[in-house]
C-alpha cells in the first residue's frame, strides 16, 4: 500500500522532467518507463485488494501522515482498483506509439510537450480514481480536463482547435457543477471525506432540498464529462480531430473515468436506496441510456470519417454502460464495469488501427479505404477484431459484456430492454459491415503498393485486440473483479 | 420577503451564475463566452466563500479563547479553484488565438459554415 502515492507522484514528476529534457528518444523513453511502473503497481494494488480479509474492503492510504478529516485520504476497494488498471495499461500500451500521425502536425523539436501533456493526463486520470477526497476529485478532473485540451488541440488542422474550444466550454460547465455539487456536500456534511460524506449523507432525510440539488449537480457534471446523450456533442468532433493515438487513449481511459466518478457518487456517497428508490433515477437513465445506443449507433452508419464512426460508437457504447448502471442490480452494475474494461481494449485498438492507417495512407475517410484489406491485411484483420467485438460476437468480449447486460435485464423482467440491446447490436453489424465491405471488397485504387504498418504500431495494437479475444474466452478474471466491484457498491442487495 | 433578504448571498450566487451561462450560449465570439465562463466560474468561488462566512467571525488566526472566526476550509479550497479557473482561461484564450489565425475570425457563427464546407487547412 506503501506504494500507492507513487501512481500520482511518477508521472507528476516525469511530465516537468520531460520540459527539462526536451530530448525526444530520452523524453520518449522516460514516458514509456512511467507508464509501465504505474502499471505495475496497479497490478500490485489490485492484487492487495484481492487479498483482502473477509469483511473488509477498502485500502486506506493517508496523505503526508495527516489524519483523514484534515488531510487527504486515497482509499482503494475493488472497483476503482480495477479501474486504475485499465487506466495504467491502456496508457502503457497506448503511448508506446507516440504522437505518430501528429508527427507532421507537431513539429519533432515540440514533441516532448506532447508527452508531457500526456503524462499530466495521465496523473489526473489516475487522481480522480484513487483518492478518497471529494474535493481532490474536482482538482484531478481539471488537470485531465486542461491536459487532454490540449492534446486535442495537437490534431492536424484547424477543425482540431474548434473541437478542442468547444470541449474546453463544455468541460469546464461540467467540472464547475461537480465543485457546486461538492461545495453543496460540504454544506450537509461538514466533510470532504467520502467515507465520512457517506456515513452522514445516510442519516440525512431523503426530503432534504440540499441533498437533491447536490446530487443534480454532481450527476450532470459527471455526465457531461461521460458524455451521456444528449450531453455528447462535444465528443465526436474531439475524437475526430484529435491525434489518433489521444484519440484512443481519451476514449478508452477518459470516459471509463467519468462513469467511475458517476459510480463512486451515486452509490457510495448517496447509495442506491435514495438514488433509486427515493429519486427514481432509473426512470430517467434508462430511456437515455436506450436512446443513446440507438443514435449513436444510427449517427455511426452515415459516417465517411472512420473515426467519426467509432467516435459515435463510442456514444452507443456510453449507452450500455448507464444501461447496466440504471438497472441498480449487481448483475447489471457487473455488465458496466467489465464493459469498461473490455471496451477500453476494443475502442483503444480500434484507434490504434486508424492510427496505423493514417500513417500510411494519411486519410480516415472510409471511401480512401477502398482494398486497404490487399495492401495492409494484418491492420485490416485487427480491424476486423475490433469491430467483431463492438458488435457483440461470442468469444469477444463485447459478448461478455452483452450477456451480462441482458441477463441483467431478464432477471428485473424487462424483456424489452434486452430486446433493444439485441436489435442495438444488429445497428453495429451495419455500420462495421460498412467498413468491411469497402477494405475487403472494392479494389484498391491502380498503382497502389501494399504498405504494412511499421512493427512498433501493430505490437500495441495486437496486444489490446488480441487482449480483446483472450478476455472474451477467459472470462473468469475480469468479470470476477467487475462482480466485486459492483458488490461492494449494492452492499446488502441479492445477486 | 426574508428568503430574498436573508438569502441575498445566494441570489448574489444564482444571478452571477446564470448571466455567465446565458453568456456561454448566448454569444457567438470565443473570447465572450471566456467572459462566460468566468463569470460562471465566479459565482461558485463567491458561494464557497459565502458558506464559509460566520457571522460576526474574524480571520481564523491564533488569538484569545473564545474567539469567534470564519471557517477556512472553503476559502482555502477557492484558492485552488481560483488557480484552475486561471489556467482554464488561458487556454481557452490561447485557443481563441490560434483559431484567429486559423480562420480570420473568432465568431462562431462564421466558423462553423466554414468547418461545414470542410475546407480544412
Amino acid at each position: 500500500m506503501k506504494f500507492a502515492p507513487l501512481l500520482i507522484v511518477l508521472p507528476l514528476i516525469a511530465a516537468p522532467l520531460c520540459v527539462l529534457i526536451r530530448h525526444r528518444t530520452i523524453v520518449r523513453v522516460l514516458a514509456t518507463a512511467t507508464t509501465w511502473a504505474c502499471l505495475g503497481i496497479a497490478l500490485h494494488l489490485l492484487s492487495l485488494v484481492g487479498q483482502l480479509p473477509v469483511g473488509e474492503t477498502t485500502l486506506t492510504y493517508a496523505l503526508g501522515g495527516w489524519h483523514p478529516s484534515v488531510g487527504i485520504e486515497y482509499s482503494i476497494d475493488a472497483l476503482n482498483a480495477f479501474v486504475l488498471v485499465i487506466v495504467s495499461m491502456i496508457a502503457a500500451v497506448v503511448l508506446p506509439v507516440g504522437p505518430g500521425t501528429a508527427a507532421d502536425a507537431i513539429p519533432k523539436d515540440k514533441e516532448y510537450l506532447f508527452y508531457t501533456a500526456f503524462l499530466l493526463c495521465l496523473t489526473g486520470l489516475m487522481g480522480i480514481t484513487i483518492t478518497g477526497d471529494a474535493f481532490n476529485v474536482f482538482v484531478f478532473l481539471e488537470i485531465t480536463s486542461l491536459s487532454s485540451y490540449t492534446l486535442i488541440a495537437l490534431g492536424k488542422g484547424r477543425k482540431a482547435l474548434t473541437a478542442a474550444f468547444t470541449y474546453l466550454i463544455m468541460g469546464t460547465i461540467g467540472g464547475t457543477f461537480l465543485l457546486l455539487g461538492i461545495g453543496l456536500m460540504y454544506q450537509l456534511t461538514g466533510s470532504l471525506n467520502m467515507a465520512v460524506i457517506q456515513e452522514v449523507l445516510a442519516g440525512i432525510d431523503p426530503t432534504n432540498k440540499t441533498k437533491v440539488v447536490a446530487f443534480g449537480f454532481l450527476f450532470t457534471g459527471s455526465a457531461i464529462k461521460l458524455a451521456i446523450f444528449p450531453l455528447h456533442q462535444w465528443l465526436p468532433n474531439a475524437y475526430t480531430h484529435a491525434p489518433s493515438t489521444i484519440s484512443a487513449f481519451l476514449a478508452a481511459t477518459a470516459t471509463k473515468v467519468s462513469f467511475y466518478v458517476m459510480v463512486r457518487f451515486s452509490f457510495f456517497l448517496f447509495g442506491s436506496a435514495y438514488v433509486f428508490d427515493y429519486l427514481q433515477a432509473d426512470r430517467l437513465l434508462m430511456p437515455l441510456a436506450i436512446a443513446a445506443i440507438f443514435v449513436g449507433s444510427a449517427a455511426a452508419i452515415f459516417q465517411g470519417d472512420v473515426k467519426r464512426l467509432l467516435a459515435y460508437s463510442s456514444i452507443a457504447q456510453i449507452g450500455y454502460m448507464v444501461l447496466g448502471f440504471s438497472l441498480n442490480s449487481v448483475t447489471g452494475l457487473t455488465g458496466s464495469i467489465v464493459h469498461l474494461f473490455n471496451h477500453a481494449l476494443m475502442k483503444g485498438g480500434l484507434f490504434l488501427v486508424v492510427a496505423c492507417v493514417v500513417h500510411r495512407i494519411g486519410s480516415s475517410q472510409v471511401q480512401d479505404w477502398k482494398g486497404l484489406g490487399q495492401r495492409m491485411p494484418i491492420t485490416m484483420g485487427a480491424f476486423v477484431v475490433g469491430g467483431l467485438g463492438l458488435i457483440g460476437v461470442p468469444v469477444t468480449v463485447g459478448f461478455v459484456s452483452k450477456w451480462y447486460l441482458v441477463l441483467g435485464a431478464i432477471e428485473q423482467g424487462r424483456f424489452v430492454v434486452a430486446a433493444l440491446v439485441l436489435i442495438g447490436s444488429l445497428l453495429a453489424v451495419i455500420y462495421i459491415w460498412r467498413i468491411v465491405e469497402t477494405v475487403f471488397f472494392q479494389a484498391p485504387p491502380e498503382g497502389s503498393e501494399r504498405c504494412e504498418a511499421p512493427l512498433f504500431m501493430l505490437l500495441p495494437t495486437f496486444i489490446l485486440l488480441g487482449a480483446s479475444i483472450w478476455f472474451g474466452i477467459d472470462t473468469e478474471m475480469t468479470a470476477g473483479f467487475a462482480r466485486a466491484a459492483a458488490e461492494i457498491a449494492l452492499p446488502g442487495v441479492m445477486p | 420577503m426574508s428568503v430574498v433578504l436573508d438569502l441575498w448571498h445566494y441570489w448574489v450566487v444564482i444571478i452571477l451564475m446564470m448571466i455567465g451561462l446565458y453568456t456561454v450560449i448566448a454569444r457567438d465570439h470565443l473570447v465572450k463566452k471566456v467572459m462566460g465562463l468566468n463569470i460562471f466560474q465566479s459565482s461558485v468561488i463567491l458561494f464557497y466563500v459565502a458558506m464559509g462566512k460566520v457571522n460576526g467571525g474574524t480571520a481564523p488566526i491564533f488569538g484569545e479563547e473564545g474567539l469567534v472566526f470564519s471557517n477556512p476550509i472553503p476559502h482555502v479550497l477557492m484558492l485552488t479553484a481560483i488557480v484552475v479557473g486561471i489556467a482554464t482561461t488561458a487556454l481557452a484564450l490561447s485557443l481563441a488565438i490560434r483559431i484567429q489565425e486559423a480562420y480570420g475570425t473568432c465568431e462562431e457563427d462564421e466558423i462553423l459554415p466554414m468547418d461545414r464546407e470542410g475546407a480544412g487547412s
